[in-house]
């Protein structure tokens, strides 16, 4: 029997939801890791009981969690007690919490600073796991992004972790500087018609691609405008909060930067506004509707220092033609007096069909639609603030 | 033989109860110590003091013999009390955010 596993991260534990194909009634388990920030959990397409969790604190740093058997167990995937952490030449054998950045002039780039906030270079600094990016085809491959941006992969399931230092060298490095979360990686695509194609996203630097399975990046962000920086389109410094890409068609891109919701239809070559008629075009997530590549979903917040929904009404916003018109999606949602924020990695669609959508709130609430948004209910209204939902389809 | 007290957190990370021992080759110092834990459980490496720069966690302090040892040299040899094993040595998680 088919059914859905809705994975949520918030900032006190995990949480699995889940519910069989008609996605009306839900069991919800957790929290997982009471007490910590789950920033991210993400199964993988190659093995549905194979989950990725990011759990960090600002007391004890970052830790990996990985589950075999769809999120009823977890484990470290470093070593067990007592084994010993290095061989007898002296190599690491396993440390699945480590994210160091590869500075060494052979493999890595010898880059050790980026712009800070006052203008000044800054040493790069490991702080957490933002995203986890599961390989299309392999369960033992994970993408991570992480802050301060980089992007890091595993190949032996997250025992060990390494950079793929050819974004943070890239040229423009040392120009990157932190949003006002920090300067995180957030976003990881991954073609599946090109394995050697990915794409990658951080505020506040902005987009990049890699053709050739990520040991070089570009900028792709022509046809931006940031006027919150000194060059409005600069080919680095802007502050893309989300991109979504449908995958059937993967060379179309839809962007939720800070301001503005753009469309690129070459791979990111170039990009072109698509906010339209939305009331404001400030907001975090956006999302591909499963079975309809042209059908988008965003969910627009009032501004950049007032993160909550304009007139306090929680409204999805939903566009028919891949941008520029645009519908207001309010039934089940509150209309009076929600000030909650919905964050960047927040929003997930199932590939049943109809497909399912979910977002997360920072008030707790995980929202569910199965008829494309046009009516919502809460599949439960008062976790921790959400980070992160992941939908995984069980077939 | 040394006796260290994790904070909660850690303690189910490393899937322990109690209190851990640990065998210290050579002379007691948080460093050693803490070597010696995260050789025992792997699966802390990083939690108490950064992977890279070896430097103990901002909001976690080490405290024995109702001392505060946090700010001391790693290499400073722990009371003689925690040496005995007569002491724990504690790993406290700070109080902190208001």
């Amino acid at each position: 029997m088919s059914g859905v596993r809705v994975l949520v991260g918030t900032r006190k534990g995990a949480f699995i939801l889940t519910s069989d194909e008609k996605r009306e009634r839900w069991d919800v388990e957790g929290p997982q890791f009471g007490g910590w920030e789950i920033y991210h959990m993400k199964g993988t397409p190659a093995d549905s009981n194979r989950i990725y969790a990011s759990q960090s604190s600002g007391f004890f740093g970052q830790i990996i969690q990985r589950s075999d058997d769809g999120g009823e167990t977890w484990h470290q995937p470093g070593l067990k007690p007592g084994e010993p952490t290095k061989s007898e030449l002296g190599l690491p054998l396993a440390e699945s919490n480590k994210f160091v950045y590869d500075t060494s002039p052979t493999t890595g780039k010898p880059l050790t600073t980026h712009q800070w906030y006052d203008g000044t270079q800054h040493p790069w600094e490991f702080k957490r796991v933002w995203h986890l990016e599961p390989s299309l085809t392999d369960p033992d491959t994970v993408y991570a992004g992480v802050e301060d941006a980089a992007l890091f992969r595993t190949i032996d399931g997250g025992k060990t972790w390494l950079e793929l230092p050819g974004l943070r060298g890239h040229p423009s490095g040392s120009q990157w500087a932190p949003g006002a979360g920090g300067m995180c990686l957030h976003t990881i695509l991954l073609d599946p018609t090109n394995p050697k194609r990915i794409y990658s996203a951080i505020s506040a630097a902005g987009a990049f691609r890699s053709d050739d399975a990520g040991a070089s990046w570009k900028p792709i962000n022509r046809g931006l405008l940031s006027k919150y920086i000194p060059k409005p389109d600069a080919e680095v410094g802007h502050c893309v909060h989300k991109i979504a890409m449908h995958p059937s068609r993967p060379n179309v891109l839809f962007m939720q930067k800070h301001w503005d919701v753009m469309r690129s239809n070459d791979a990111g070559e170039s990009w072109q506004e698509v906010s339209g008629n939305l009331p404001t075009d400030f907001g975090f997530p956006i999302a591909v509707h499963a079975h309809d590549p042209e059908t988008i979903y965003v969910i627009p917040i009032k501004s950049d220092a007032e993160h909550y929904p304009p007139d306090g009404k929680l409204r999805v916003y939903r566009s028919r033609k891949g941008g520029n018109e645009w519908e207001a999606l309010t039934k089940g949602l509150p209309q009076r007096d929600c000030y909650v924020d919905i964050l960047r990695d927040a929003m997930a669609v199932d590939t049943l069909d109809p497909c399912g959508l979910y977002f997360g709130t920072t008030g707790g609430q995980v929202y569910r639609s199965i008829d494309d948004g046009d009516s919502w209910n809460p599949i439960v209204r008062d976790l921790p603030p959400v980070v992160s939902v992941e939908a995984q389809t069980l077939l | 033989m040394i006796r260290v007290i994790l904070p909660p957190h850690l303690r189910v990370l490393a899937q322990i109860d109690g209190e851990v021992e640990l065998e210290i080759k050579g002379q007691a110092t948080q460093r050693s110590v803490i070597d010696a834990l995260e050789t025992s459980y792997p699966m802390l490496s990083g939690t108490i003091r950064d992977h890279t720069t070896k430097k103990r966690r901002a909001f976690l302090r080490f405290y024995a013999c109702q001392e505060d040892l946090s700010n001391e040299s790693p290499d400073t040899l722990l009371p003689k009390p925690v040496q005995t094993g007569e002491e724990p040595f504690l790993v406290i998680a700070a109080v902190a955010g208001g």
